[in-house]
């Protein structure tokens, strides 16, 4: 291989010779230039699907475009977002459902992401322990992660079926029910319903990540703590959890981010049910089911904005929490 | 001692029930999926952890129907393409990023982080309008786009971790001899990174195999649906009469694939998702 090349480049080398700094910046530019045509593919993708895309939607959320017609678009500026017509407030910001939506969204993600961490991270402690077993174990712990959000939301709305249902049919041969809960349907219920399946399906991504945190502790401070004496509880507070807390960090950004858009669980287990809609679903819901574009990419623009912000202020207190820990 | 003893005992007892309560939870409802699809109708609405009555019927039924055997199709182009894809755009991009000095590089790196944290519904309209713009509606293809939105940042993110740890002398010796960046690629880096390909590659795999809101949004016919989409709207019919059996059928179906594909490759899997998030 490397023969013919040499023959081809030959007169660049022996050029080299006499001036060596400049066949430097010779191959350097020649690399950057290599670069940028490597990166040249991958950008056009991303700008195609992503950000024209996402100009687009920003644009069409100031115009009454629809669906059946999306060219015939005007352009009614902030209508879409809030309009004092008649007497009365319209627009995405005035509309109940939306805020509805909004806290659902919020109230789902806390408790969600907040279940995860607690048993994700006891997950990984017990992986982290030696027993036989524990790549059977970590293999069955990975499944559900593995399963189709939509398989596994179709499988817990078959446990839950308010009729037929095993979870039922358990809770009321322990005494813990009298009657069948119908935990899909019932607007009490059906936000734990979502909650329960989310959690089943991700605690396996948090506790891997803190796993993988976990296996590069020192071991010298756990033997030092063990003869000690130091009670085991007392050595995960003070030692396992600060050191995990960087790997636990990422870990609740790429969930929390995750559970702000969510929607195949909630649309599969309680379609359009507005005691469980999430930002995702009403957006979806304007923009497909009621063809209203401009009102939905209004919708849609907010969830982005209200997804940017809480990015940035996670960032933003996860860089001051970690320099005070330093301190 | 004695007490001691009973003490170590009972923690090796609560260690062990702890692990079997998880293995429960973890593998349960697919479990019970397997046991609802092989029951037949009559015997749906029993509740039993083992079917009394085997029977297939459920399984006849689903892969009887055309527009599932579409779907499963559908399925596999349109995952096995996103990864092609992805693969080969990613490969590229991360030599790029990894192994070139170049400015406005961290910039392109904080763009891929920003598009992988975008909501999928932030861009539904506006790429609702590029789809119907390149005919690409009701189409599969129309899939195989889209999905670049999520598997690719991921891909290039993942690969450029696992390029950047390679040694430097490997590409010394090539540009030495005076090949030419694609020569690197393709000589020098692609034998060395086909472990970080798998890897990544099952995992865009896997997120293309599951994706959902763009597959139901941007298909319209049984013909073109992917599986996810057929299996939601399996019970679309009536709120009432849910055909469970046909569906955890269905369910079974799908995720038997990813089932063993978790557990043949799981340390790649778990490389993977770590280094994807722990070095990001």
């Amino acid at each position: 291989m490397s023969t013919s090349i040499k023959h081809d480049d030959a007169p660049a080398g022996a050029r080299s010779f006499t001036t060596k700094p400049r066949r430097g910046t010779k191959v350097r530019r020649q690399r950057v230039k290599a670069a940028w045509l490597f990166l040249a593919p991958m950008l056009i993708a991303l700008t195609l699907v992503a950000g024209w895309p996402l100009v687009r939607t920003f644009f069409l959320s100031f115009t009454d475009a629809s669906l059946s017609d999306l060219g015939a678009a005007n352009l009614i500026g902030f209508e879409n977002y809030l309009v004092y017509e008649d007497g009365r407030w319209y627009g995405v910001l005035a509309d109940s459902v939306w805020w509805q939506s909004v806290w659902n969204t919020v109230y789902f993600s806390v408790v969600s992401v907040s279940l995860e961490v607690v048993f994700g991270v006891i997950v990984a402690l017990i992986l982290n322990a030696e027993f036989k077993g524990r790549v059977i174990v970590r293999a069955a712990v990975l499944i559900p992660w593995a399963i189709p959000t939509i398989v596994s939301a179709q499988m817990w709305a078959w446990m839950l079926n308010d009729q037929f249902g095993i979870i039922n049919h358990m809770l009321m041969g322990l005494g813990v029910i009298d009657a069948p809960i119908a935990w899909t349907a019932n607007a009490t219920y059906s936000m734990w319903a979502v909650i329960m399946v989310d959690v089943w399906k991700t605690i396996p991504f948090v506790a891997l990540l803190v796993l993988a945190a976990l296996q590069m502790l020192p071991k010298d401070c756990y033997e030092a703590a063990e003869v000690d004496g130091i009670h085991p509880l007392r050595v995960f507070f003070k030692v396992t959890l600060p050191l995990i807390t960087p790997a636990l960090m990422v870990a609740v950004i790429f969930r929390l981010l995750d559970a702000l858009r969510v929607f195949d669980v909630i649309y599969v287990l309680t379609s359009n049910s507005t005691s469980t809609m999430s930002m995702s679903v009403y957006a979806r819901q304007q923009l497909v089911e009621f063809q209203d574009v401009g009102y939905g990419s209004a919708a849609s623009t907010l969830l982005f904005l209200i997804i940017a912000l809480a990015t940035v202020a996670y960032l933003y207190l996860g860089r001051k929490q970690i320099q005070l820990g330093g301190d | 001692m004695n007490t001691r003893q009973l003490a170590k005992i009972a923690k090796r007892i609560g260690f062990w029930a702890l692990i079997v309560l998880i293995m429960v939870y973890a593998v349960f409802p697919f479990y019970y999926a397997v046991v609802t699809s092989l029951k037949p109708s009559s015997d749906l609405f029993r509740v039993e952890l083992w079917p009394s009555n085997w029977n297939f019927d459920n399984y006849i039924s689903i892969f009887s129907q055309t527009s599932f055997l579409r779907a499963i199709f559908n399925s596999i182009v349109v995952a096995f393409s996103v990864v092609f894809i992805a693969l080969l755009l990613g490969i590229t991009a991360s030599y790029a990023l990894g192994r070139v000095r170049f400015r406005g590089r961290s910039t392109v790196l904080l763009v891929i982080l920003g598009v992988s944290m975008f909501p999928q519904v932030a861009v539904l309209s506006g790429l609702f309008e590029v789809i119907r713009a390149l005919n690409l509606y009701n189409n599969p293809a129309g899939l195989i786009l889209s999905y670049t939105i999520f598997t690719l940042p991921f891909t290039v993110w993942v690969l450029t971790t696992f390029m950047k740890q390679l040694p430097m002398e490997l590409e010394e010796a090539a540009i030495m001899d005076g090949a030419t960046p694609w020569i690197t690629i393709t000589k020098v880096f692609l034998p060395l990174m086909w472990p970080a390909m798998a890897t990544t590659g099952l995992l865009a795999f896997i997120a293309a195999w599951n994706e959902f809101l763009f597959a139901l949004t941007f298909t319209l016919t049984d013909a073109q649906r992917t599986v996810p989409v057929a299996i939601a709207l399996l019970s679309g019919g009536s709120a009432y009469e849910l055909p469970w059996g046909p569906i955890m059928a269905a369910s079974v179906v799908v995720t038997v694939p990813l089932v063993v594909l978790v557990i043949i490759f799981q340390r790649r899997i778990v490389s993977g998702l770590t280094a994807g998030a722990v070095k990001g």
